[in-house]
């Protein structure tokens, strides 16, 4: 039973890894279509944020909060320079976005190794996060309590932004329709560039929170951009509620058939039936349905 | 196989491995004429396993630099050609056909994965050049025209499962990276624990580059190991070492030895993460030896303070002096005669004296178990009586019967 349990929050914690990586990309993949290859850069830069922040603010606990923080700004920063100089003057060539953010991740990766060195950096976790706490009768990482609840906090203060703000009126209005939303006198260039920052600004703060479980290095974010790009794809373009359901269910699945296989078997299972899950529904699990003619 | 003294570039026979060492004169195209000798380079400067092959690449030129400004060696001065192997097997073995080919190098030192070794290997062996390799692999291999100066499995595997025995552990735990050296070397820790009472209770492999260790801590939590054996290489072994670390484990309770982290890997994974934990190699920068003491120092000067050295530098370091103490030995540059005469040559390294076997051409090394320090160094805390003498087939152990 305990077994069981253990592996229920093994599974939810790797969702909820899964969830924060894909959580910006499920603003500028799912909402804006721009298939951005340097995402996963914005989670190295903001890895790389949480141990510059370190390096002033030596107590561990405060430099985490204040790495959040400033993680979410510096991604932002990085994404709207990229959508401002590169992908505003091809959104009508996804295929070519495609290639260009390819090569801004790898430059961004070489400038990573130039500043900060080739071999990975450590980032310390602060003394309240060391440790197990018991739920449920078994040990949890406090690590991984901490992700989870982080990610379910970004994904309702997304989910409000997009519902309740006049900037998340204008997001929807401009993803559902961009035509008649710039009739309606909305500025959708404004819009997307603003989209854009909160996208990768959440790609920074997953970046400072994977400091806690994993290496940082030049190359963490090409672990993690597969992954997000699948929950973005499963949970269907357009909806913040589809990511959050694909990532909780890839990540319980990964860790269902893990415990019951082998690592890199469950991997393979898990792209097995996420192909064939496609091939019945191939506009994911939520899908948006509008009235726009493209 | 003979070659005689041909021109570069002219020699057409490319029979592989073949035996005898009949001729006299020099392999191919190296130029022994003048007061200089070129040997060459190849480590990857690039792509993912440049950061730990920067820093074999750093020894070498020490060592070179020493040599050159020791008088050289025969009376020569070495010339470096350096390339770059890219991390791809594809390109160690072009880059291989260069220097020996082209560039026309007496020697060829690097190499670090198993796979670069592998794509290298018919390079050497057709040219009937030689090649020196600085890092501990999964044994059973030995070809003539490779000298591997890093432990074999007897050197670095079997001591660290007598280390385990001697302590007492009876469940041990595998885990690994998915790929050739953590599967071989769990084949033959595994017939190793069942010769010796010992239990293996579980075997995990991750693949490369895996970053979710949840799912293998609680298997392992729930295994009733004693101890773990960790053959994961690269970045999972910082997010194994922090899940391990946070699911309320302790190196007292269960210690966990790794065979691929070393002193350069410590800093990056975070000390705090691997404090108590313990390591295999034969050489740690604190081995208290005058060679090493010189060696160390030597290296913090010319490279900075805040480097450490390792076990596959020094046995990069290391591999140059014994290629010299071969030259000198056998008085010439030529392949059949350093073949000839490198059985029993031997060098004051910094991990202790080590010797080289003229039959399998590894060489002869102390086995030390380490345990990581606080300070992010690694302290000996067993060593074998002495060097252990390379046994790449692991002929000598009964229980290995039937392996490779």
């Amino acid at each position: 039973m305990d077994a069981v349990i253990s592996q229920l929050f093994a599974g939810l914690s790797l969702g909820s890894v899964l969830l924060l990586a894909a959580l910006g990309l499920a603003l500028t993949f799912g909402q804006m279509g721009v298939i951005n290859m340097a995402h996963g850069e914005f989670m190295m830069a903001g890895a790389y944020t949480a141990f510059a922040v370190q390096k002033v603010v030596s107590d561990a606990g405060v430099s985490l909060l204040v790495s959040l923080v400033v993680g979410f700004v510096v991604g932002g920063l990085l994404g709207l320079i990229l959508e401002i100089t590169l992908i505003s003057r091809m959104y009508s060539r996804p295929l070519d976005t495609l290639l260009v953010t390819f090569g801004v991740a790898l430059v961004l990766q070489q400038l990573a190794r130039d500043v900060f060195g080739a071999p990975n950096v450590d980032v310390r976790a602060p003394q309240w996060l060391s440790g197990a706490v018991q739920i449920l009768g078994v040990g949890v990482p406090k690590t991984r309590v901490f992700i989870l609840a982080l990610s379910i906090l970004c994904v309702v203060a997304l989910s409000l932004v997009l519902k309740l703000t006049p900037l998340g009126r204008r997001i929807r209005a401009t993803v559902q329709n961009r035509d008649l939303a710039e009739t309606s006198g909305v500025s959708t260039r404004a819009t997307d560039r603003l989209t854009f920052f909160i996208g990768s600004g959440v790609a920074g703060v997953a970046g400072v929170a994977l400091t806690l479980l994993g290496s940082i290095g030049p190359t963490l974010g090409t672990n993690y951009i597969v992954d997000a790009f699948l929950v973005v794809v499963v949970g269907g373009i357009g909806q913040l509620k589809g990511a959050v359901i694909a990532a909780f269910a890839l990540g319980l699945l990964q860790a269902t058939i893990e415990y019951s296989s082998t690592a890199s078997l469950a991997k393979v299972l898990v792209f097995v039936i996420i192909v064939a899950f496609l091939q019945v529904r191939p506009q994911g699990i939520v899908s948006v349905r509008t009235r726009s003619l493209a | 196989m003979s070659v005689g003294l041909t021109g570069c570039g002219s020699k057409t026979d490319d029979t592989p491995g073949a035996a005898g060492t009949g001729g006299s004169a020099g392999a191919s195209c190296v130029d022994t004429s003048g007061d200089s000798i070129k040997i060459g380079f190849l480590n990857s400067l690039s792509g993912t396993m440049a950061i730990s092959e920067q820093t074999v690449r750093d020894s070498l030129d020490m060592a070179a630099d020493e040599i050159n400004a020791a008088g050289g060696v025969l009376g020569k001065k070495l010339t470096v050609v350096a390339e770059d192997g890219a991390s791809e097997p594809t390109v160690f073995a072009e880059k291989a056909e260069k220097l020996i080919t082209s560039d026309c190098v007496a020697a060829v030192f690097g190499g670090w994965t198993s796979s670069s070794r592998k794509a290298m290997l018919p390079v050497f062996e057709g040219h009937d050049s030689l090649l020196f390799y600085p890092v501990q692999y999964e044994g059973l291999e030995a070809s003539k025209n490779i000298f591997y100066t890093g432990a074999t499995t007897n050197q670095q595997i079997i001591p660290a499962m007598d280390y385990l025995k001697e302590q007492g552990k009876k469940k041990v735990f595998l885990v690994g990276s998915d790929y050739v050296f953590p599967r071989t070397a769990n084949k033959e820790i595994i017939a190793y624990a069942k010769a010796n009472g010992i239990e293996i209770v579980g075997e995990e492999y991750a693949p490369l580059g895996h970053t979710d260790f949840a799912t293998i801590v609680n298997k392992l939590k729930g295994s009733g190991a004693d101890a773990v054996f960790n053959t994961l290489n690269g970045d999972s072994n910082v997010a194994f070492f922090k899940e391990y670390k946070n699911a309320g484990m302790s190196a007292d309770a269960m210690p966990v030895v790794s065979v691929s982290i070393a002193e350069e890997e410590v800093g990056g994974i975070g000390v705090d993460n691997v404090e108590g934990q313990l390591t295999a190699w034969n050489y740690y920068q604190t081995v208290d030896s005058p060679a090493n003491k010189k060696f160390v120092a030597d290296f913090k000067a010319k490279y900075g303070d805040d480097r450490v050295t390792s076990d596959p530098m020094e046995a990069a370091y290391t591999s140059l002096y014994l290629w010299k103490g071969m030259v000198e030995k056998a008085k010439s540059f030529a392949v059949p005669d350093i073949q000839a005469a490198a059985g029993g040559v031997s060098f004051e390294a910094p991990e202790g004296t080590v010797t080289v076997n003229g039959d399998n051409h590894h060489i002869a090394k102390t086995a030390l178990i380490g345990k990581i320090a606080a300070d992010g160094l690694i302290y000996t805390e067993w060593s074998s009586d002495g060097p252990i003498e390379p046994d790449p087939f692991l002929k000598g152990y009964d229980w290995a019967a039937g392996l490779s």
